[in-house]
């Protein structure tokens, strides 16, 4: 996750504090851990070092004052750039849920009752979400990040159901 | 008591075992996802649960009463009077209208076809299927299929709401908005709600799966 090219990104709308952007990540982002005060602040000075965003003034609201931030031409060039590139898909399978499977058919001699519990476990965060996503007056953005979590689990419990109907072959393999 | 029990039930076609002595509860309230691979013996357990078929061994009861022993007239009554079922493309009849085919329900509880038209339409306002209610089903979209099947197993009022894969044939949006109106009715009416389903996204809708293989429940292990 790129916190800075986020920062940017927000600050092509006006001029903002560390607060400010610190609140409008998690707002707009509401699936996403929430970023840490110190985070904001370090991230805006290194891009002022790095002269994408400038110091424009000062403001004060009901408590300290705090500065305001905006964006340069080359931060504004910087995260459009940021924005054609594309996520490279994970060249390696690091799953936590890969490795248990593999090191319960080599220490067990079976997945099958992991797989079960990772199953039910899975479906009761599944189950979370959906009521969130379904919940009176959630907004777009956490209906799509909902979404978001949803369609990773349910890869993952699509996955599950093919290690358990593949996982002859694997033990067949380890054992050899 | 619980609203469905089936007791060591099994269920062959030729020398397909679909069930092998399965055991499952349902309590009043509860909405279950019936989950498992293809050919786990999903909807035939939904079948016998819901009155469709028979198992050749075991026992389902509903509420109480043993109903795999009554006859066919018997177990039509039941259905008609206690559930409402909904498949997977919707089943409607192609020649009659849409609202036509949600006051069918009423009109096989001999009520009279004016009123049983003036509730179809409440019920399609309620799954905001309005629009199409003179509409026949070959001239509806998928969603719009679901949402008229919706209406025509809630018209009567179940006890029980069974629902074979209804939203295969759905876009994941389309789809989530035929469930949600089928649960929200169900809660609306304190109806138990059995959901036959592969699709996680689906069971995750349920407070409780039965997850099927081979013909028989796989607990989660402590």
């Amino acid at each position: 996750m790129s916190t800075g090219h986020i920062l940017l990104g927000l600050l092509t709308e006006r001029p903002k504090h560390g607060y400010e952007l610190k609140r409008e990540h998690d707002e707009r982002l509401p699936g996403a851990k929430p970023l840490a005060y110190g985070q904001v602040y370090a991230t805006l000075q290194r891009l002022q070092r790095d002269g994408k965003v400038a110091v424009t003034g000062t403001a004060q609201e009901s408590g300290p004052e705090r500065t305001v931030y905006e964006i340069t031409g080359e931060g504004t060039a910087d995260v459009r750039r940021w924005l054609t590139e594309t996520e490279r898909p994970a060249p390696y399978v690091s799953s936590p849920l890969f490795a248990r499977v593999v090191l319960a058919l080599v220490t067990e001699g079976s997945a099958e009752e992991y797989l079960l519990r990772q199953r039910a476990a899975h479906l009761d965060r599944m189950r979370e979400l959906t009521a969130r996503r379904g919940a009176a007056g959630a907004s777009a953005g956490e209906v799509l990040a909902a979404d978001y979590a949803l369609h990773h689990l349910d890869a993952d419990l699509r996955w599950i159901e093919t290690a358990r109907q593949r996982i002859d072959e694997l033990t067949k393999e380890i054992r050899s | 008591m619980s609203t469905l029990e089936a007791r060591q039930i099994e269920k062959a076609f030729g020398r397909a075992h679909a069930l092998r002595g399965l055991s499952a509860t349902i309590e009043p309230g509860e909405v279950v996802a019936i989950t498992g691979p293809s050919g786990a013996g999903k909807s035939t357990l939904l079948h016998c649960l819901s009155g469709i078929m028979r198992p050749e061994t075991g026992e389902v009861h509903y509420a109480g009463q043993r109903i795999d022993t009554l006859d066919e007239a018997a177990r039509t009554k039941l259905r008609r009077e206690h559930f409402g079922i909904v498949f997977q493309f919707g089943r409607l009849v192609p020649e009659l209208t849409a609202a036509e085919n949600v006051a069918l329900p009423l009109l096989f509880e001999r009520h009279g076809r004016e009123e049983a038209m003036t509730v179809a339409r409440a019920w399609l306002e309620e799954a905001g299927a309005t629009e199409v209610a003179d509409a026949r089903p070959p001239e509806l979209s998928g969603g719009q299929l679901q949402r008229v099947a919706v209406a025509r197993a809630l018209v009567t009022g179940p006890k029980v709401i069974f629902a074979d894969e209804p939203t295969g044939a759905l876009d994941s949006v389309s789809g989530e908005r035929v469930l949600s109106l089928l649960l929200a009715a169900a809660r609306r009416g304190n109806a138990t709600v059995v959901i036959v389903t592969h699709d996680n996204q689906v069971a995750a809708y349920a407070d409780r799966e039965i997850v099927l293989r081979d013909g028989v429940t796989m607990g989660v292990p402590a």
